[in-house]
């Protein structure tokens, strides 16, 4: 059975479409039919991120309002065939979406793929309503930072209420991923550590990503970072993050660039 | 690199735990404030309805207020009345009795 899925934190620059990408392609890589549709009407990158950003020809928008069908719009991504992107418009704004229109196009790719993972764009506004709208689970991404953490304890309440899952009075299956995370500053009392995050949002953790310069990297050349460079910390992390949704147990621990900056944090943690 | 020298050596303050505490304190706030907001709403329409058959009001000078204290804490109900208010009092009751 199909999965949708937001990538969502309200507060914006904190790694939504790096970790869509990044998931997305780990799951496509595990074996699942994946499509990751960008939400961010107007302000469009998971295409750029995603290295496909000379072919969109028709967008979301377009099959929302029937211009284009589905299959038009769809990307097929050059290193996974079994990894789509649905790009957002560029040219539009997000009023061009309309709640029917999302349902229907959601609905039409259950259909195609085993996990639609939608990017969410930031703020709490009509794009990023309608990108949680119809999902069943949310991977909220949170940098150990305080604006970053309020924001998306908001998002939270938002998707408690404000999703048709919610409305019905069912759940939706939340994840903290938790991005730009540095163990010794953290080890060090200078950042809020993964415990004081998850405690405050009350909400399971899918992932640790470490603050890497390989997600930089990654962008820059258009390849999500877990196609990128498979070996590099972040990459390990996300492929961990992937294999959790897909219902594997994965031991948790945060991917380090260096040996000893692990055995220090676990060390620290287990005190 | 000096700093980074400095900072190395000497006594570093964590930030992490004052991050957190502002966290806790804040979002208990608001958490509060959102699950609140239609109870507020209500109680604000039912006094204004309930004052509103004895004195003439405007709905705009009823303030219903909820502070959460950490062992009590208090509803402020706050109706701004018209200076000629028991006069329009009076009429309520004459319309009534007729």
């Amino acid at each position: 059975m199909a999965k949708v899925l937001v990538v969502t934190s309200g507060k914006g620059g904190v790694g939504k479409t790096t970790s869509t990408a990044a998931l997305g392609a780990a799951l496509a890589q595990g074996g699942q039919s994946v499509c990751v549709v960008d939400f961010d009407v107007g302000l469009r990158n998971l295409d750029l991120v995603m290295g496909a950003e000379r072919r969109v020809v028709f967008d979301l928008i377009n099959v929302v309002q029937g211009v284009a069908k589905l299959p038009q719009a769809l990307i097929r991504d050059k290193r996974l065939e079994n990894l789509w992107l649905l790009p957002a418009s560029q040219t539009r704004d997000k009023d061009a979406l309309t709640d029917d229109g999302v349902g229907r196009v959601i609905g039409e790719l259950r259909s195609r793929f085993d996990w639609i993972l939608c990017d969410s764009p930031a703020g709490i506004e009509r794009g990023a309503t309608l990108a949680m709208r119809y999902v069943d689970e949310a991977v909220i991404v949170t940098n150990p930072e305080v604006s970053s953490v309020r924001d998306s304890d908001r998002i939270i309440g938002m998707l408690d209420s404000k999703t048709v899952r919610a409305e019905r009075g069912e759940r939706v299956e939340k994840h903290v991923l938790i991005t730009r995370y540095d163990p010794t500053r953290a080890a060090r009392g200078e950042m809020l550590n993964i415990d004081d995050i998850l405690e405050i949002l009350a909400t399971p953790l899918l992932g640790i990503i470490p603050e890497s310069q390989d997600v930089l990297k990654a962008s820059n050349v258009g390849t999500p970072v877990t196609l990128n460079n498979a070996h590099s910390a972040p990459a390990r992390a996300y492929v961990d993050a992937s294999r959790r949704l897909m219902g594997e147990q994965v031991a948790m621990v945060v991917p380090a660039e260096r040996k000893g900056f692990m055995d220090r944090l676990l060390g620290r943690r287990a005190a | 690199m000096s700093m980074r020298l400095l900072r190395l050596f000497g006594g570093r303050e964590p930030t992490a735990p004052v991050a957190r505490e502002r966290l806790q304190i804040l979002l208990a706030h608001e958490r509060g404030l959102l699950g609140q907001s239609d109870l507020l709403v209500t109680l604000r329409e039912e006094i204004l309805a309930v004052v509103s058959k004895h004195i003439q009001l405007d709905p705009d000078k009823v303030i219903v207020k909820l502070d959460r204290g950490k062992t009590v804490s208090t509803l402020e109900v706050d109706i701004e009345v018209p200076n000629n208010f028991d006069k329009s009092k009076a009429a309520a009751e004459k319309r009534m009795a007729g």
